[in-house]
């Protein structure tokens, strides 16, 4: 299987606190990778080194098998790579589909902007995704919209670029049930669509009903890595990770 | 009903603020209709305005920029009147004055990148170091002109002088340059990439990065904006007077900070408005020859520019709180 993105022993550094040590981590086409580990763990760093946030201090990254240098955010989302981060990522004054477009505008020759038809992807997407007040459409300002709401946007924005890999940092937090089930089905919608999703989550539920991988990470290291078949419930991968952590 | 209503509130939400200018803009007009209808009515007053107005506009325009991306910049008072002296100087050396315009706003545009760079980088605190810059290039320009002002008459007899500050059926040209210049700037913030990306940083810095916007670059482009725009104000100015002299600038420096908040440009970033911006520097210049001209002392002027910009505050609080 094709790698879309590959992490070889990256490591982070903050002042004097390594963040990431010498971690590596390969997401494959159609697979759905969960990402566990404590707080503190380094999830966030890992993902944000992913994406492009942070460039990596030591270790190479590798798209589609190719080495790629001076790594940043435009340069992953360039590469197929979109990302719904905790935060959501959005700027609450400005429009829905200025949010969807967000760094990646459709333009004209000279970087105008192509705002009729952004207006009629997004109303598009908006319905796609499902909001349900009437209230709503694609220039009605982000700051108007629930916690779901907004992770709908940020959803949408993941859905329009069709991405080949889409990274959900705690995507279910502060959901409702509701909510988090339409999360669920965007993965397995996805993941049908044989792209990827590295799905990180605090709720190991979540993470395991979702995944067909699990990476285990501690104090910013890989410590283990497993498949579904390797465990049959949640308790078992809960009992596992505490066991690796412990002994690390 | 429903589509309609959020129609409505959508269209408030991005045009509220310069609906607001544009009222106040209204109610002063009334006012020194009222006040001093034959004064209002002789056209020397709306004269002088026009004359006033463009530098104001080159000098607001690009600060709606620079606020909306979350900054501010004082220095700008002092570009303006640097790019003036490097323009004067050079034109009474004899080199050609397009020249001379093109080396004037290129100088502009270095100070604003140089300003913006070290705020950016040094992570500066964007008022306290541009008040820095203000007072620094201050005293370049009184140093290197030795306090002396220069007088370019010759400038008179070059083809971008009518073609620039020049009559045009009654009306200085410089009007028909800053209305090309609010047309530009309309567009360039509301549907080019450069003020879109501006209203993300301005808005959430940590987003903008995050959706790959590169939030430095960003800033420091929105800082040699505002450069670029003191130094035509500058040189038109400049040319308008035929003299360079080593303090001009100083007195539009609140004046220009003034429009942009009349103008309904909220001081927290991420929201802007360029038709808002040219009814506050017309609330500005109006105030500042219209109370003379009605024949009240130019004391008022002061009290009436202080009025009007707490009014502008209050304005932005009602028209709601920053969404977060």
């Amino acid at each position: 299987m094709e790698n879309i993105i590959e992490l070889d022993n990256v490591t982070k550094r903050f002042g004097g606190i390594t963040a990431l040590n010498k971690a590596s981590l390969k997401v494959t086409r159609g697979e759905v990778v969960g990402l566990i580990g404590d707080n503190g763990a380094g999830k966030s760093t890992l993902i944000k080194t992913l994406v492009g946030v942070y460039s990596p201090d030591e270790g190479d990254i590798l798209i589609r098998g190719k080495k790629v240098n001076a790594w940043n955010a435009l340069k992953a989302r360039e590469s197929g790579i979109e990302t719904v981060f905790q935060d959501r990522a959005l700027t609450p004054q400005q429009s829905i589909v200025k949010n969807i477009f967000m760094g990646k505008e459709l333009r004209y020759p000279f970087g105008f902007i192509k705002e009729k038809e952004q207006i009629f992807e997004a109303n598009r997407l908006i319905r796609e995704i499902g909001f349900t007040s009437k209230l709503i459409n694609a220039e009605s300002p982000v700051g108007n919209l629930s916690g779901g709401e907004r992770q709908g946007v940020a959803i949408a924005r993941a859905i329009y670029n069709k991405a080949e890999l889409i990274v959900l940092d705690e995507p279910t937090n502060n959901l409702s049930l509701n909510e988090t089930q339409k999360v669920f089905d965007f993965v397995l919608n996805v993941k049908k669509s044989n792209r990827s999703v590295l799905f990180i989550g605090h709720n190991i539920y979540h993470v395991y009903d979702i995944s067909d991988r699990f990476v285990i990470l501690d104090r910013g290291e890989v410590v283990h890595q497993l498949n579904k078949n390797d465990v049959s419930t949640p308790e078992e991968l809960m009992k596992i990770m505490r066991e690796t952590i412990k002994a690390h | 009903m429903s589509k309609n209503n959020s129609y409505l509130s959508n269209y408030f939400h991005r045009n509220g603020r310069a609906l607001g200018s544009i009222g106040y803009f209204v109610l002063l007009m009334v006012i020194f209709l009222i006040g001093a209808p034959e004064a209002w009515i002789r056209p020397n007053l709306h004269q002088s305005v026009f004359v006033m107005m463009p530098t104001l506009i080159f000098l607001t325009i690009p600060l709606v920029f620079l606020v909306a991306s979350g900054e501010i910049d004082l220095s700008f008072a002092s570009t303006y009147a640097v790019a003036a002296y490097i323009f004067a100087l050079l034109v009474k050396n004899g080199v050609d004055p397009a020249i001379c315009l093109v080396l004037g706003i290129f100088t502009g545009a270095a100070i604003g990148a140089l300003v913006g760079t070290l705020i950016v980088v040094f992570r500066l605190s964007s008022l306290v170091a541009s008040l820095g810059v203000l007072f620094l290039l201050r005293g370049v320009i009184l140093l290197l002109s030795n306090s002396r002002s220069i007088t370019i008459m010759e400038v008179e007899n070059h083809w971008i002088y009518p073609l620039l500050v020049g009559n045009f059926y009654g009306f200085p040209m410089q009007i028909f340059w800053a209305a090309i210049f609010v047309i530009f700037c309309y567009y360039f913030f509301n549907k080019h990439v450069f003020g879109i990306h501006i209203q993300h940083v301005g808005d959430n810095s940590v987003s903008a990065e995050q959706m790959g916007i590169n939030v430095n670059a960003v800033k420091i482009k929105a800082f040699m904006f505002v450069g670029v725009g003191a130094a035509i104000g500058g040189i038109f100015t400049t040319m308008i007077t035929y003299t360079f002299f080593p303090t001009q600038g100083f007195g539009y420096l609140l004046l220009a900070l003034a429009a942009v908040f009349v103008g309904g440009t909220p001081y927290w970033g991420g929201l802007g408005t360029i038709i808002g911006a040219v009814f506050g520097v017309g609330i500005i210049a109006y105030m500042e020859i219209g109370i003379i001209a009605i024949g009240w002392s130019g004391e008022w002027r002061q009290f009436f520019n202080g009025l009007i910009i707490l009014l502008a505050l209050l304005g932005h609080r009602l028209h709601g709180e920053r969404v977060r």
